[in-house]
């Protein structure tokens, strides 16, 4: 076995391990880790929408980007770079989240959930392939996003900065932050004990390249059978984990923050991996590369931060209570899969050489 | 030697070049990358193609070339 194999799995069951810890200690169930929830909990802290069930500064997501950086500074890795096209990776980013939340998750949860016997996170992997074959189709005939160059340091080292800013306010004036009291956004494990989940995430992620999106992606593309196992043994650990703490419940109906609304579990989990395959990675992935200084995955995360802001303040997420999105959210998945495609086919079979 | 130019390129592309570069099953190849997973991958899938694979750093990069 490859020793990036051999890596990859290792980091994919301490990631899951850490993940059913994180549940555990006080995270909402299956949502050890969701790159798509929190980041619209923060979006909620901010006060950039107001549903009051999802508002909370979630460290993971501060110590995945911290994480990234320190590993990545102390390798020699961090590189500032960006300009390749950001106006449309902030949209794609967009549209990556707004889909991911009429699932309710992000690849990373949807894996979690599949540990936690929840079977609509099957139906929304089905979806989540589809997207990102279709994705394939598009990059194996030229689609890019073009070229990134090299940036000042500075560029490079401005979402870790706000993200130490983000910290620093939520120790020690966490009064400037919306928080809720009740629902998904109450629910957490102490800061510190986040804060930490977040950079051992965020530092395996970053020497292993994990990838939700990449390990399924290079089989279609190139039958690269490597990046899978990361979230193959995610998955495993995860499992494990839930039998273990008594979490596993095997079922469609009365899952934890689930849906049962097959068509639009599927829909959004396509938007994701078709939206995530032109980004070139999973949420996850957008948030370590922005760590090790790639400011066009700074943008896309930026992009989803607005997304989870736009999905909430018109009412386009998925709902546990009424079973699925409503028109809005319905019509939205639509023309967002519309556009992607337009901007896919245009950036592949209309671009200049 | 043929040479393709993947610098300021994100993974898959640089791969997806590769593939295309070796589709009429040259000899040798070299592709030009700056950034470590673009290095990794190429070079992954320049193995999983049969060829073996140097890596030498360059200005600002890596050259990895493919040599049947």
């Amino acid at each position: 076995m490859s020793k990036e194999k051999r890596n990859l799995i290792i980091a994919g069951v301490l990631i899951g391990a850490v993940s059913v810890a994180l549940v555990a200690l006080g995270n909402p169930k299956n949502m050890g880790f969701c790159i798509a929830c929190f980041i619209r909990d923060i979006a909620g802290a901010t006060k950039l929408h107001s549903a009051a069930v999802v508002q909370y500064v979630r460290p993971e997501i501060i110590g995945l980007v911290l994480g990234a950086w320190i590993i990545s500074m102390a390798t020699g890795e961090f590189k500032s770079r960006g300009g390749s096209s950001p106006m449309l990776r902030f949209i794609i980013g967009a549209f990556v989240m707004i889909g991911a939340l009429v699932f309710l998750g992000c690849p990373f949860r949807m894996i979690l959930r599949l540990a936690g016997g929840d079977l609509n996170a099957l139906v929304a992997l089905f979806g989540f392939i589809a997207g990102i074959a279709c994705g394939c189709f598009f990059l194996s005939r030229g689609f890019s996003l073009g070229r990134y160059y090299k940036q000042n340091s500075l560029e490079g080292h401005a979402l870790p900065a706000v993200n130490i800013l983000l910290l620093v306010l939520l120790i020690a004036v966490p009064s400037v932050f919306a928080f809720s009291e009740k629902g998904p956004g109450s629910m957490h494990a102490a800061i510190l004990i986040s804060l930490a989940a977040g950079l051992i995430v965020g530092i395996l992620a970053q020497k292993t390249r994990l990838c939700m999106v990449g390990g399924i992606r290079d089989i279609i593309l190139v039958k690269d059978y490597t990046l899978i196992f990361g979230f193959i043994f995610i998955f495993v650990a995860a499992l494990i984990g839930n039998l273990i703490t008594g979490n596993f419940k095997l079922g469609f109906e009365g899952q934890p923050v689930a849906q049962t609304a097959h068509l639009w579990n599927f829909l959004g989990m396509f938007i994701v991996g078709l939206g995530s395959s032109m980004l070139g990675g999973c949420p996850l992935r957008q948030l370590i590369l922005a760590g090790e200084g790639n400011s066009d995955s700074a943008v896309a995360v930026l992009g989803m931060f607005t997304g989870a802001a736009v999905a909430h303040n018109f009412k386009l997420v998925g709902n546990a209570t009424e079973n699925g999105p409503n028109t809005y959210g319905k019509v939205a998945v639509i023309a967002i899969i519309i556009i992607l495609l337009a901007i896919a086919a245009v950036r592949t079979f209309k671009e200049e050489k | 030697m043929k040479e393709i130019d993947c610098f300021g390129l994100s993974c898959p592309i640089p791969v997806v070049n590769t593939k295309k570069a070796l589709k009429d099953n040259p000899d040798t190849l070299s592709v030009l990358v700056d950034n470590v997973a673009a290095k990794e991958n190429v070079s992954r899938f320049g193995r999983a193609m049969s060829y073996n694979v140097s890596v030498t750093e360059i200005e600002g990069g890596w050259k990895i070339e493919l040599k049947k």
